[in-house]
């Protein structure tokens, strides 16, 4: 029998605080399940690069919230079979130290429902959730199920987010507080405006819980820009492009890595 | 037909899943409008632009000899009539004046068969407004005289070319652009859909349709109020404006969806577009394309409200085949004189099916909104009558 490591693998804001004490920038890359036939491979290899946590992608037909880059890798990997249950029956396979988190939308949670949909997550070894079109308001039922199995419900702020709500966002979600730098949806960008320095400088006034910049983080200067005021980044759209333009596993995984490197220096 | 619940609900139906980007928007949205709807003076404008602008009222037409044919009494509330062709110009004009009113310069509309982006590109260029409009690019190919009203209008019309091309792509693209442009633009939903204040808003801006008709049927009918009141459903705001104003009388109220595209018929509840509802999806949650000979009623989704409805019985939901609308549409051109758009022909379809029937006994009487007038069908028709 398989042996899987599911049982093995960290707490996501616990593991996320711990490397955070050690003067460490967070890099967390996003790959959408099944975008390709190698995509286990190359979360396997975002971590050997340096990876601090891996978010994953569960493709939905209608991603309100994606820029063009993630709404063609979850279409392809759609066209390529990928569903919930595929998705989680082979990460659970997956031998990791570092803690996944799977992103998507608030209809895939439903259809399961919200209790199974968190129960599979933590059977399979997922510790966090991110589910991008559940708000502070509509998430309390799910964050109870979430929590009931273990599962940290990460929840995002964007640069509309008022004072008030951010600490509310903050208090309930747990994980970390995923910060949006632009208005906007997914994608990449040359550079970050002053939103996104301001988003993080509020987040962190108001909670200790790691914050990380995601949106538009194309490469390294961008990553480097956004680590200046968050503990990290998330950085999704860049790498899947690769993917999509059919690069391999070390080209894609080469970029990582050189984020990796740059963020050493912040 | 009441307000929702704080948290946006009719019954389980409803709320508001929008990315937190959103939730600014939606609340200011909200405040805006209920301040708005309980403004006199914003009553006035709306009232008198529908009046002086739209056409309004639209008459109630006797349909005489379909109803000597068919055994019924059938009314027809001529929302064709309305200015644009059909009922969403009441829906527009009520959010143009409410952007406008909160200091918004841009709107932004999804449209299907393209009668909501026509009224947006109207209403934009009649106040000042920018519009774009998000098209399926299958529907732009479809609806290309729509098309070009719209640019004859000023509007910029983006085809959307990803998954099936229709509506509800068109939807989620609109969607993307708001996150963006909250702040300058108005995103103008033309249904009762979307996130809350949405359908209760859009729902608000079409009662105008069942109040004249309540008016209307009590001088028409001896007994004041009809048997039955139909309407077709896609998001179902021409079924919910209509509806509003019979929820409160014995009339039984029927909406008629699209039998490729009926989410109450054969979906179940899930979450699109910012609102809890019944949808068509398969097994995993993923959303399943609605196919339908209407563009108009291509969308997988249904508004929350009428959920709410079919859930407390307050009103049934049948479907209609491609066939059987566009049967429905050249008996209603032959024996009325009316063409009637390929949407509002689903509403007929079913009465033309029923009547005569327990659904539909002979003798009963039947007030039919027709949503939309059918030129803009009138090329689809002839190719799909070949």
């Amino acid at each position: 029998m398989t042996r899987t490591a599911t049982g093995d693998r960290p707490q996501l804001e616990a593991h996320l605080r711990e490397r955070r004490s050690q003067k460490r920038k967070l890099l967390v890359p996003f790959v959408t399940a099944g975008v390709s036939a190698d995509w286990l491979d190359l979360v396997v290899a975002l971590v050997e690069a340096g990876a601090d946590a891996i978010e994953i992608g569960l493709p939905f037909s209608d991603p309100m919230l994606e820029g063009v880059t993630i709404q063609q890798a979850s279409q392809r990997a759609l066209e390529r079979g990928m569903t919930t249950t595929r998705a989680l029956h082979a990460i659970a396979e997956l031998e990791l130290d570092v803690p996944l988190i799977a992103m998507t939308y608030s209809n895939l949670i439903k259809r399961h429902g919200y209790e199974d949909f968190c129960r599979r997550l933590s059977e399979s070894g997922v510790s966090g959730l991110i589910p991008v079109d559940t708000p502070l308001d509509e998430a309390g039922p799910l964050i109870k199920a979430a929590r009931t199995n273990h599962i940290e419900t990460v929840l995002v702020a964007a640069p509309s987010t008022p004072d008030d709500r951010l600490k509310q966002i903050a208090e309930v979600g747990s994980g970390f507080v995923y910060a949006s730098t632009v208005m906007g949806t997914t994608g990449e960008r040359t550079s970050l405006g002053q939103q996104a320095a301001d988003l993080a400088g509020r987040v962190r006034a108001c909670t200790d819980r790691p914050v990380l910049l995601g949106f538009g983080i194309s490469g390294p200067e961008t990553a480097v820009e956004a680590a200046r005021h968050a503990d990290g980044v998330v950085m999704g759209a860049a790498l899947m492009r690769r993917v999509l333009e059919g690069q391999t596993v070390d080209e894609v995984t080469g970029l990582a890595r050189q984020v990796r490197e740059a963020l050493e220096a912040v | 037909m009441a307000e929702p619940t704080a948290d946006g609900r009719f019954g389980a139906f409803g709320g508001c899943y929008v990315p937190e980007a959103l939730i600014p928007a939606c609340r200011t949205l909200e405040q805006e409008f209920r301040t708005a709807w309980a403004d006199p003076a914003f009553r006035g404008e709306l009232a008198r632009t529908l009046k002086l602008y739209a056409g309004r009222p639209t008459p109630v037409t006797p349909a005489t000899r379909l109803s000597a044919e068919l055994g019924v009494n059938l009314l027809l509330k001529r929302e064709d009539l309305a200015h644009t062709g059909s009922h969403k110009i009441n829906n527009v004009l009520g959010q143009g004046l409410l952007a406008r009113r909160m200091g918004r310069t841009r709107l932004l509309a999804e449209t299907g068969a393209g009668q909501h982006g026509v009224a947006t590109a109207t209403v934009g260029a009649l106040l000042g407004l920018d519009v774009t409009v998000f098209m399926g690019a299958k529907d732009v190919e479809r609806q290309e005289l729509n098309v070009f009203r719209m640019e004859l209008l000023g509007a910029t019309v983006v085809p959307v070319t990803t998954g099936g091309q229709t509506l509800a792509d068109a939807t989620s693209e609109a969607f993307r652009h708001w996150v963006g442009q909250s702040e300058t633009a108005h995103y103008c939903i033309g249904s009762t859909m979307g996130p809350h204040p949405y359908p209760w808003m859009v729902r608000e801006f079409q009662r105008v349709i069942g109040e004249e008709a309540r008016g209307q049927c009590a001088e028409l009918l001896p007994a004041g109020v009809p048997d039955v009141v139909v309407a077709c459903v896609g998001g179902g705001s021409n079924a919910a404006g209509t509806f509003a104003g019979f929820v409160d009388t014995s009339a039984q109220l029927v909406g008629v969806e699209a039998a490729g595209g009926a989410a109450i018929g054969s979906g179940s509840p899930g979450i699109l577009h910012g609102f809890d509802s019944y949808l068509l999806q398969d097994d995993d949650g993923q959303v399943l394309e609605a196919h339908s000979v209407s563009a108009g009623l291509d969308y997988p989704g249904v508004g929350p409200e009428h959920s709410h409805l079919a859930d407390s019985g307050r009103a049934r939901y049948v479907s209609a085949t491609d066939d059987e609308v566009l049967h429905a549409l050249r008996k209603l051109a032959q024996t009325e004189g009316i063409l009637a758009a390929l949407e509002s022909c689903h509403a007929l379809a079913w009465v033309l099916r029923a009547a005569g029937t327990s659904e539909l006994p002979s003798g009963s009487t039947v007030l039919l909104t027709l949503s939309g007038r059918g030129d803009k069908d009138a090329a689809q028709v002839r190719e799909l009558l070949k």
